[in-house]
């Protein structure tokens, strides 16, 4: 599990537009310079917002990379609930203990 | 001279960015608190403004996280979001290093704290600046609390940095107005998105504008996210506020939940008369 490297490469791309130029040309060169599971990478590279979410990675993140990546507001909301739907429960992170959820 | 005004305000990205999906009379009494805010920080003449937000992850990341920062830069860029998810303009902000050098080296005296001279915005600073410092032309002094990657600052410290900011603004000759800006309950980038408990709210409120350290500490971050959600750490900033208006009471201008901004929107202001 590295979800710190997830992460941080989120974090990198939401607020340099130089990285996310780069990562807009050549995605595989980007993830190759982050210790990712190959899990990780193709939930980046697909994307998988859903599975990304279930992974733990911070919303306030993983918001960004949605719009980045196309999504509306609806969809990414749904996207969420379909990981969960998908993969189960978040696994770490701020998120997890999700059955106090009303 | 001293703090001349001190509020709270809500900052959700959705205020802006989705206002065209909200009950338009929530969203106009809404934006028009938001405009009465502005006024009434017009009205204290300030020479700049404190804006205590909570950050999320526009400059400080897990390698290297502050419990507390401040600002020290000449100007500041935001917001990092794509400007129209957002529905606001990138653009630049005005600093005050000499200002912010004074307040940090006096705050330090009370609370360790880090400084920046580099600072991006994000929705938590450039959405309440978008209402109340439209034209961009007052200095902004950033604060982030961390209130998104655990541990987490203690309460009970959240409030000591506010009295110390409080000292530390009556130790220089400048009018500084002060803002704490986020959520109360909120589940926000989650499925739960729009989820509000606005009981726990309105309870918190009337905490808050009794200015009542004790209950305001009595919180506990396990408690506050089962009924508060994970958004609801970000009372830090309002009990940061609480302290640098330690003796002051205040009152609400405006709460109203509005789901499609993601949380209970807020205005509440100190009087500090």
């Amino acid at each position: 599990m590295s979800l710190y490297a997830v992460q941080k490469l989120i974090y990198q791309l939401n607020r340099d537009p130089r990285e996310r130029q780069r990562f807009q040309q050549d995605i595989e060169r980007v993830l190759a310079e982050y210790e990712l599971t190959q899990e990780e990478r193709n939930a980046i590279r697909d994307p998988d917002i859903g599975l990304l979410y279930v992974m733990g990675v911070n919303g306030q993140l993983l918001m960004h990379y949605a719009a980045l990546r196309g999504f509306e507001w609806n969809a990414y909301i749904e996207a969420m609930r379909e990981g969960e739907r998908k993969y189960g429960p978040v696994r770490t992170g701020l998120y997890t203990s999700a059955e106090s959820r009303s | 001279m001293s703090l001349v005004f001190a509020g709270v305000c809500s900052h959700a990205p959705g205020i802006v960015g989705r206002k065209d999906r909200a009950d338009p009379v929530l969203r106009d009494g809404f934006y028009a608190a938001y405009d009465r805010m502005r006024q009434a920080i017009e009205a204290t003449r300030p020479d700049a403004l404190v804006v205590i937000a909570a950050e999320h992850f526009a400059n400080f990341f897990m390698n290297n996280m502050p419990a507390v920062c401040m600002g020290m830069a000449e100007h500041y860029e935001g917001p990092i979001e794509d400007e129209a998810w957002l529905g606001i303009r990138r653009t630049r902000v005005p600093g005050d290093p000499q200002l912010s050098r004074a307040l940090i080296e006096n705050v330090m005296n009370d609370i360790d704290l880090a400084y920046a001279q580099e600072w991006k915005f994000d929705h938590g600073i450039s959405v309440p600046l978008h209402f109340l410092t439209p034209r961009y032309d007052l200095p902004v002094i950033p604060v982030n609390i961390n209130c998104q990657g655990p541990p987490l600052i203690p309460l009970k410290r959240c409030y000591e940095f506010g009295r110390a900011l409080h000292r530390a603004c009556e130790s220089v000759p400048k009018r500084i107005a002060l803002i704490g800006t986020g959520g109360i309950s909120h589940w926000p980038a989650t499925p739960d998105s729009g989820r509000i408990n606005e009981s726990w709210d309105r309870a918190f409120l009337q905490r808050f504008t009794a200015n009542r350290r004790e209950e305001l500490l009595a919180y506990q971050d396990d408690q506050v996210w089962r009924e508060a959600g994970q958004g609801g750490f970000e009372i830090r900033t309002f009990i940061a506020v609480a302290g640098a208006t330690e003796g002051h009471t205040g009152e609400v201008w405006f709460y109203a939940p509005i789901p499609i901004f993601a949380v209970g929107c807020t205005i509440a202001v100190m009087n500090l008369d």
